[in-house]
């Protein structure tokens, strides 16, 4: 009942593995098992047997746990190790309980954590064994199992991560920008803002900083159009009627026009004053109205724009310039 | 320092998201004014806060906060949490005032989040 030697083939060393005929993926496999590391695709939670136990016990050990082989220690040193073929081989003899220090292999097999994953591949072939104890290279002690089970597990969720990524690769708007025709191209997000409904303040900037992620946009510039969309946000539920946020996206810059309808402004240039706020206590309560939101929203942006007429409304207009990701 | 450090050291329950107690969290910073977080945090930080609004899990999406801690025995209500889920932001309450938690996290390595020139 040895593990079939077959299934390893495929694994069998990377320079084996086919490249031609199934083309990115294996060449990709074949990337991945000298990346990864054996104790990144080892399993840390085997199961042991003491170099005292009885070989009836182990035949229980290895039932219930449903598995074909397992290290022997004595304390915390690793001294032989038990398979199947050792236990078929103590059961063609008779099967007389002993204990398992006169059945098991003494001379062990072993990797260390810190080998690439591809030697584990070669040294299960090579042998034909099941499994191979993994040691820390500095301590010497086991930290792991490692079987082929786990090599094609390990492989496998690195490939879903790859899968992920490529998946996210894919909203990318600099792609978007790569492959539209034009000589000038601009996106346009418009959302609106609804007055005084303070539970639902900052959707629309969230909703905008999702979109800028998705397009691939530097996260420090996601991070500076986001928070100064979400103070221009929380300005619009605060004192106006209500108003709209348009965003526009070009490979140079970054636009937020915050627009509303009233009341405006009365003075623009004590409004940018930090700490000079009209806020009322219910919104101070709320950790906002502290005169704070404008100077934030200049310190985010490379321009900002505030025009306003009392009774009829203002327009902040903010730009980010795409080259400013370091500044 | 790992959250779960910070769990401890504040002796603080966890609200929601307890699978990211693993999270690196590199700076603090604590503050009621939204305003001031939203102007100096940086990413990476664990924000201590005695407001319990759905705009402080708001700001600290935008600001990009790796957790939240409640001070004073303080929980918000159960949409403030709901939205911190789907935020992916873990939120902490401990029993602690806002500066016994900044003193304890200070005394064990966690920086604030830079020092004006």
């Amino acid at each position: 009942m040895r593990d079939k030697k077959k299934d390893t083939s495929s694994f069998s060393s990377a320079e084996k593995i086919p490249r031609n005929k199934k083309g990115a993926a294996i060449t990709k496999v074949q990337e991945l098992v000298y990346e990864l590391k054996v104790g990144d695709a080892m399993h840390k939670n085997m199961i042991t047997a003491s170099v005292d136990t009885s070989m009836r016990q182990l035949r229980e050990i290895l039932r219930s746990h449903r598995i074909s082989g397992t290290p022997i220690m004595d304390g915390d040193k690793l001294v032989g190790i038990v398979s199947i073929e050792d236990f078929i081989k103590w059961l063609a003899e008779g099967g007389k309980d002993c204990s398992i220090r006169e059945k098991m292999t003494k001379n062990v097999k072993t990797l260390y954590a810190d080998e690439p994953l591809v030697h584990a591949v070669s040294k299960l072939e090579q042998m034909g064994f099941g499994r191979f104890p993994v040691l820390d290279r500095q301590s010497n002690k086991l930290v792991g199992v490692i079987t082929k089970g786990d090599i094609i597990e390990s492989l496998l969720r690195e490939l879903e991560v790859d899968y992920h990524e490529e998946e996210i690769h894919r909203y990318r708007a600099s792609h978007i920008f790569e492959d539209i025709i034009a000589d000038k191209a601009t996106l346009t997000f418009q959302y609106s803002v609804k007055a005084k409904d303070f539970s639902r303040a900052g959707e629309v900037s969230s909703a905008l900083r999702k979109t800028l992620n998705r397009l691939g946009i530097h996260p420090n510039i996601v991070r500076r159009a986001a928070i100064a969309s979400y103070e221009a946000e929380m300005n619009v539920v605060i004192y106006t009627d209500g108003g709209e946020i348009v965003m526009t996206v070009r490979p140079d810059k970054i636009q937020i026009d915050v627009k509303d309808s009233g009341p405006g402004i009365a003075d623009i240039k004590k409004a940018f004053e930090p700490g000079y706020s009209t806020a009322p206590d219910w919104v101070r309560e709320l950790g906002f109205g502290a005169g704070m939101g404008l100077c934030n929203i200049k310190k985010c942006s490379d321009e900002t724009v505030l025009n306003s007429t009392v009774g009829k409304g203002t327009h902040l207009k903010v730009s980010i310039n795409m080259n400013t990701a370091e500044r | 320092m790992k959250l779960i450090r910070i769990k401890e050291l504040l002796k603080a329950d966890v609200l929601c998201l307890e699978e990211c107690l693993d999270n690196e969290i590199k700076i603090a910073c604590g503050s009621d004014l939204m305003s001031d977080v939203l102007a100096f945090i940086k990413p990476n930080a664990l924000l201590l806060t005695g407001l319990t609004n759905s705009q402080v899990v708001r700001t600290a999406e935008m600001a990009e906060v790796s957790a939240i801690c409640f001070v004073r025995g303080k929980t918000p209500d159960t949409n403030t949490i709901e939205l911190a889920k789907e935020r992916k932001i873990p939120l902490l309450t401990t029993k602690y005032s806002m500066y016994e938690c900044c003193g304890r996290l200070y005394q064990n390595g966690l920086p604030a989040c830079g020092i004006p020139k």
